[in-house]
């Protein structure tokens, strides 16, 4: 393993923390201001995903099947939300963790039904294929740095809505105090709606952005919403801040661990079975991450008890 | 308070109803169902303990489910192949004995839950929810990836273990089996929330201070609830493998766990029946829905979010029309 | 009533003089038609009821969809034993589905034909009368590639599959006649959807080529991203990841991609381009190799159906081992362990007009059988 290689990786850990945060960013902020959790947010990248995946077979354009893909899932989160979500405001997690589990087998079979059981295809656009050259002789694909500027783009848009705008002040009113806002005239269900779409629009986004290099299927929204929220968890729940640094250690760990588990076990084992070992342990390393960070920080890295 | 009790009543003449129909009609198949129902009924009885009593959300429960699987499993398969599990520094041997099964899924799960729920108890909230989830993940990921038990193939247990005085291969024998360990489960938590730990445990859920004040520590309250909670849980899966005479990853995956709320709260949070009643309905629809269309998953889904929305305290809160039966005491 | 259980009792029209059998067969058909998987059970289904309309075998059919779950599948095995009374099993698609009904179901005098899936232990140790696999053995494709690579002089491999016992032996299987040198060894995890760690290993690797076994849609994503990454190193993996299903959805990228399988649209055998085009005419779309491998399993069935009494169970067992159908791959013997004697061949990833499809470029392994046969007692 060379330095080069390794800087590599850790851009390539990187990379896929930013991709996490695109997801976890949504999730997080849904929490935070409505204390949801909602399980269905993987339902939404996927309905963010397929719609990019059928406006780009239609129309042939990348940029209209991102537009779509923002539409769409913010469509979706918006109907999600008058007609069930906003039922379960003032319910416990368990009936919100039910009412949302419910959601992901009506949105799955629902995706099933209009676009069949066969992966869509999806590819990145012309202009961002192939790879382009960084210093130390580093080839790295364009498209993947792409995601990078998307996410940071994401993330700084994020911090700017929420110190800088109204709509920003509002959400900080509603976190600490849900009554009060109510209180001052805002029109609270409009805002929970808003914040809502605007969660969903970004999951939407992730599934797009992300199904460009991966499979567009059924099922493709569950795997990433546990990554979410262990991303999330381990940030505070709440916190686009934390929801940041979690989703960059947990693409680090993850990238790694896949990485550097197996070289270790191979200095004592015999290389088939350190391959094995190490890429079962790597296969854990989140969790383990997650466990060890709430051990020390109960409530995550950022996050208010 | 007085048609609950009267509900439970009619969920056990069902339990003994059905599969004495199923075998006089010979429809060995219902009864296969009926066991199932029970089953998942146990492990959901387990989970109610910590989430209703102990107010305790886990999302880890599979974790038991599958270690008791596997404990049926494992002792199983090296007693089908007369290889020991260990030789040094003593001998053991793998058993087809259902009561040692059951004995080694109980401690082991206590053992587990011990050390992950002390672990998990410092959290709260979405966090233990989350932490629970983390180490349910841990196992299967292991599972899949650990060779010696045949990963994600499973393990097979091609005859069903014994049971001493009965054959255990008689659908209605197994069955059985399971419903006298269902009503001793049932019987052990009724007796656990009626009594002082299970006093100071529901105050604990519903005002932590005010226990604190007495000088109870929530903290081992709810550890000690988390063990039995997780031992209930371990011995379904226990019995799970031998119905399936099969054991598998999937019994650790985060969708069990799932399932296994889901159960509870189709049923009723903190209703003694109410993972009975919850398990029963969800294994009735499964069958009527998968029949309808292939797309069955949607209706499921809708029936789930119905309940949610307007049966608030579920099945059993539905049927007996008033809040939860523990906070009237 | 049930739209699933879709009784299909086609009419027999007088086939065979001579042949007297009571009544027709019941088939009971397990495979996954809901959830992430739902493709290949669908296509195993879709060949299945093809081969029966065309044959128009005394056949009738209970499908259920096992939703990919362990559990379920044995639920349903049971189900079908007991209350359906059915003779013959068929359709499971995974592995560890497989292991979880198929030792039960032949142990209670049942037959089981695998359309799909074929683990070591139910060709080796594990064997028995009543199971027949009609698909492959899960190191068929992957022996027939180490062959084929070490004979077109590829030094140097990386080997890549899922950290699970089909991804290992699917890498066993390739070292097993590979006579060059192994650079890498890579298991991912289960589920993995992003490749890139995976890739700049590949890339500073010294090999000649990439091996790699990941079904669904981790070799979807795998296979888009390798593309976009630069890397130039040749690709060859066993067909299920560059199944029709698969190549639609990775599109260009898969371009040149070399693959193995037993069967593929434009094989010249008698018989496939007829299945290719009826297949197409009902379902709308390309056949797969799981509806190919449905469509194998179904005649063979009706041409068993159509020798002997299911009920005598040895004369039906005798009219199955003959195989006595024309496989649409070709030629089709069972091996003593009821495992398939067929020919692997390679096929490219090649672009016909606006389809991303493969096109057969030579025989891999000719008359192949598996290896484990020989610790088969029957």
């Amino acid at each position: 393993m060379n330095l080069i290689l390794l800087i590599e990786q850790l851009l390539n850990g990187l990379q896929f923390g930013v991709m996490l945060f695109l997801m976890a960013a949504g999730l997080t902020l849904i929490f935070g201001v409505m204390g949801l959790i909602n399980l269905a947010h993987g339902s939404l990248y996927m309905v963010g995903a397929f719609a990019a995946a059928a406006v780009a077979a239609a129309t042939g354009s990348f940029t209209l099947a991102l537009i779509a893909s923002l539409a769409a899932a913010a469509l979706a989160g918006v109907i999600v939300e008058i007609v069930v979500i906003r039922r379960l405001y003032d319910r416990d997690h368990l009936d919100q963790v039910l009412a949302t589990f419910a959601l992901i087998l009506i949105f799955s079979e629902g995706t099933r039904w209009v676009f069949g059981s066969f992966p869509l295809y999806l590819d990145v656009p012309a202009a961002l294929s192939g790879a382009v050259a960084l210093p130390f002789g580093i080839n790295y694909p364009a498209y993947r740095l792409a995601i990078i500027g998307f996410g940071l783009l994401v993330a700084l848009a994020m911090y700017l809505l929420i110190t800088r705008t109204r709509i920003g002040m509002r959400i900080r009113a509603g976190e600490s105090d849900r009554e009060m806002i109510g209180a001052l005239g805002v029109n609270i269900s409009v805002l929970y709606t808003a914040v809502f779409a605007l969660g969903a629009a970004l999951a939407g986004f992730a599934g797009a952005l992300v199904g460009a290099i991966q499979s567009v299927q059924v099922g493709m929204g569950e795997p990433v919403l546990i990554l979410a929220f262990v991303t999330i968890v381990i940030g505070g729940i709440g916190s686009i801040r934390g929801a940041f640094v979690g989703a960059v250690l947990v693409g680090l760990t993850d990238t790694m661990g896949r990485v550097l588990l197996p070289v270790l076990f191979g200095t004592f084992m015999d290389p088939s079975s350190a391959t094995a070992v190490g890429a079962a342990l790597a296969s854990m390393s989140i969790y383990i991450l997650m466990a060890a960070v709430l051990l020390i920080k109960p409530t995550g890295l950022y996050g208010s008890a | 308070m007085r048609r609950e009790p009267l509900i439970n009543a009619l969920i056990v003449v069902g339990l003994l109803a059905v599969p004495l129909w199923a075998y006089m009609a010979d429809e060995p198949y219902v009864i296969t169902l009926t066991t199932k129902v029970v089953i998942l009924a146990l492990a959901g009885v387990g989970l109610n303990l910590a989430l209703g009593l102990g107010g305790l959300v886990s999302l880890g429960h599979a974790m038991f489910f599958g270690i008791g699987g596997y404990a049926a499993g494992i002792l199983a398969s090296h007693a089908q192949s007369y290889d020991p599990i260990m030789e040094w520094p003593f001998l053991i041997e793998g058993t087809q004995s259902m009561p040692v099964i059951w004995l080694l899924a109980i401690v082991v799960s206590a053992l587990v839950a011990l050390a992950t729920g002390a672990l998990s108890l410092r959290t709260s909230g979405v966090y233990f929810i989350m932490i629970t989830l983390a180490f349910g993940q841990m196992f299967y990921y292991f599972t899949i990836s650990w060779p010696a038990y045949g990963g994600e193939d499973g393990l097979s247990i091609y005859v069903r273990d014994h049971f001493p005085g009965l054959n255990t291969l008689d659908p209605i024998q197994f069955y059985g089996l399971c419903f006298v360990i269902l009503l001793l489960a049932l019987f052990v938590v009724a007796r656990l929330a009626r009594s002082g730990f299970g006093l100071a445990l529901n105050a604990a859920r519903q005002n932590e201070a005010r226990v604190r004040a007495v000088g109870i520590e929530p903290y081992r309250l709810r550890l000690m609830a988390f063990i039995i909670s997780g031992a209930i849980t371990g011995l379904a899966g226990a019995l799970y493998a031998d119905l399936n005479r099969f054991v598998s990853p999937t019994m650790f995956s985060w969708q069990t766990s799932g399932e296994i709320m889901v159960f509870v709260i189709l049923g009723g949070v903190a209703r003694l029946f109410g993972p009975v009643a919850g398990a029963a309905l969800f294994i009735l629809l499964e069958e009527v829905l998968g029949g309808l269309s292939e797309y069955w998953h949607i209706y499921l889904g809708a029936l789930l979010l119905i309940v949610v929305l307007f049966a608030r305290g579920g099945l059993i809160g539905l049927l007996a029309g008033q809040g939860k039966g523990d906070d009237d005491d | 009533m049930k739209l699933k259980s879709l009784m299909l009792a086609a009419c027999a029209a007088a086939m065979t003089a001579g042949a007297a059998y009571a009544e027709g067969v019941k088939v009971g058909m397990i495979t996954t038609l809901s959830g992430g998987g739902a493709g290949l059970g669908i296509d195993v289904r879709d060949g299945f009821m093809l081969a029966m309309k065309k044959t128009g075998a005394d056949i009738e059919l209970i499908v259920e969809d096992d939703q990919r779950k362990p559990d379920v599948a044995v639920q349903l095995a049971d189900k079908l034993v007991q209350s359906e009374k059915v003779d013959v099993l068929t359709g499971i698609i995974w592995s560890n589905l497989a292991m979880a009904v198929v030792p039960a179901v032949t142990a209670q005098g049942k037959f089981y034909l695998s359309p799909n899936a074929g683990p070591s232990a139910l060709a080796g140790k594990g064997c028995h009368k009543n199971y027949f696999n009609v698909s492959w053995q899960n190191d068929a494709f992957n022996e027939a590639a180490g062959a084929w690579a070490s004979e077109n002089g590829i030094g140097k491999v990386f080997l890549m599959a899922p950290n699970y016992p089909a991804g290992k032996d699917m890498i066993a299987g390739f070292k097993r006649f590979y006579k060059g040198e192994v650079s890498d060894e890579v298991y991912t995890k289960l589920g993995q959807t992003d490749y890139a760690a995976e890739i700049a290993q590949i890339k500073a690797s010294d090999a000649d080529m990439i091996y790699y076994f990941l079904p669904g849609g981790m070799g979807i994503s795998f296979m888009k991203q390798y593309a976009g990454s630069g890397a130039e190193k040749p690709v060859m993996g066993p067909a299920f990841s560059f199944d029709q299903g698969i190549l639609g959805a990775i599109g260009e990228a898969a371009l040149g991609v070399k693959n193995t399988s037993h069967w593929s649209k434009d094989l010249d055998v008698p018989g496939n381009a007829e299945f290719v085009a009826a297949f197409q005419e009902e379902f709308g779309r390309l056949p797969s190799l799981y509806a190919a491998q449905g469509y194998d399993t179904g005649l063979l069935l009706a041409s068993a159906a159509a020798k002997a009494d299911v009920k005598d169970a040895d004369a039906f067992r005798a009219a199955l081992e003959a195989a006595d159908f024309q496989s649409v791959r070709g030629d089709f013997k069972f091996a003593p362990n009821h495992h398939p004697i067929h020919t692997i061949y390679m096929r490219e990833v090649v672009k016909e007009g606006d389809v991303v499809t493969n096109k057969v470029i030579g025989v891999a392994a000719k008359d192949h059988t598996d290896v484990y046969g020989a610790d088969c007692k029957m």
